[in-house]
């Protein structure tokens, strides 16, 4: 019973990195990224508004749940730390970066307010960093390598593959400077933290470090997988040339069930 | 069969399947991080726990707290993974609904 406890404790405790819980960040890095948020979020609703077809709302609405289970899977590093994809590249891959954007802070606000999976006064800074920077790393790192090949291609599955690799990469890299900073910005005289006691040399490898070895390469194979999947059933959601129009009759083209001809 | 109810089912299965991220880890004997989040282990680890750290930690009570009931602590890994399917489904279906309101308020009208 008291091993029992000690792991049923041990799970209550879970907390993987990529949510930064409350505590670990002062107060001035927390308010900073809500200040740099908010016109990303103003300008994310103005871009949707714009390009955002009426019939690919119900596919915004999968992109978002998808990303919010997709960070439920835990993934473990033997006797160490536990981490998990996003997702988000994936959903800017196929529907933009602005409207990612919005997708997955709405899965982390809810996150936040509803399970303590990531603190309330880090919001700001977890959507900075899963929500903005993740996503649009991804979608232009996915455009740039996929740029011009066929959409039945297997250049788009790698580019995808690498878009979510290194997209995840930079959003840990991201929250491991937030981390290290805290004790340059916040001490007591006598130099003890007063939030995260972790320097940047610590918390940087750490971040890099466990992306680069396991959680990158999740996000990498759940992006390349499911990119492979819709190059079959709905290879309309990857035409490159879709703009306005083309993403349109792209939407057509599931409604009725059937594949661009 | 349209694509979307294809992905649709496909959310139900990683739902179901959830609870996995809760159970492989476990299994693996992975929990705290680099950091060791919990307050005791901050306490072995650095020496000291930060106070400001201590203080906001706690400012927050979720309904939910970390995808299980409050109470259940002390039950067994079938509970909390149920726990855990119901946080899925809780937490899934509201963000579609934000999702969906937010989509239809900015979406244009056209086809």
């Amino acid at each position: 019973m008291a091993r029992e406890r000690n792991w049923i404790s041990k799970i209550n405790e879970r907390r993987e990195v990529m949510h930064i819980p409350d505590g670990y960040l002062g107060p001035a890095t927390c308010g900073f990224f809500y200040v740099v948020m908010a016109p990303i979020w103003a300008l994310a609703s103005k871009v949707v508004k714009k390009t955002l077809n009426a019939k690919q709302v119900p596919l915004l609405a999968i992109g978002a749940a998808f990303s919010f289970v997709v960070m439920m899977f835990n993934v473990p590093i033997p006797g160490g730390t536990t981490g998990h994809a996003v997702g988000g590249v994936l959903v800017a891959i196929l529907l933009g970066p602005w409207a990612a954007s919005i997708a997955i802070t709405v899965a982390l606000v809810v996150q936040a307010l509803l399970f303590g999976d990531g603190g309330i006064t880090a919001i700001g800074a977890n959507c900075f960093n899963m929500a903005f920077v993740l996503p649009f790393a991804g979608y232009y790192i996915y455009k740039a390598i996929s740029y011009n090949a066929p959409v039945d291609s297997n250049r788009r599955v790698i580019a995808a593959g690498i878009a979510g690799y290194i997209g995840i990469n930079i959003a840990a890299a991201l929250a491991g400077v937030e981390f290290g900073i805290q004790p340059l910005l916040h001490h007591t005289a006598n130099g003890q933290a007063l939030y995260c006691p972790y320097g940047l040399p610590v918390a940087l490898t750490a971040m890099v470090g466990e992306h680069m070895l396991v959680f990158g390469w999740v996000e990498a194979i759940v992006t390349a997988l499911v990119i492979q999947y819709l190059q079959k059933q709905a290879p309309e959601l990857l035409d490159p040339s879709a703009n306005a129009q083309g993403r349109s009759r792209a939407c057509r083209g599931i409604e009725e069930g059937r594949a661009r001809p | 069969m349209k694509v979307t109810t294809k992905l649709w089912i496909g959310l139900a299965i990683l739902i179901i399947l959830s609870p996995l991220g809760l159970v492989v880890p476990e299994h693996f004997k992975a929990g705290s991080a680099w950091g060791e989040w919990g307050v005791d282990e901050m306490q072995k680890l650095v020496g000291y726990i930060p106070q400001g750290l201590e203080k906001l930690a706690s400012i927050w009570n979720a309904p939910i707290p970390d995808y299980s009931f409050k109470g259940w602590e002390e039950k067994g890994l079938p509970h909390l993974s149920f726990a855990y399917i119901i946080s899925a489904i809780v937490g899934i279906g509201l963000t579609v609904v934000v999702v969906m309101l937010l989509g239809k308020m900015l979406a244009k009208k056209d086809d």
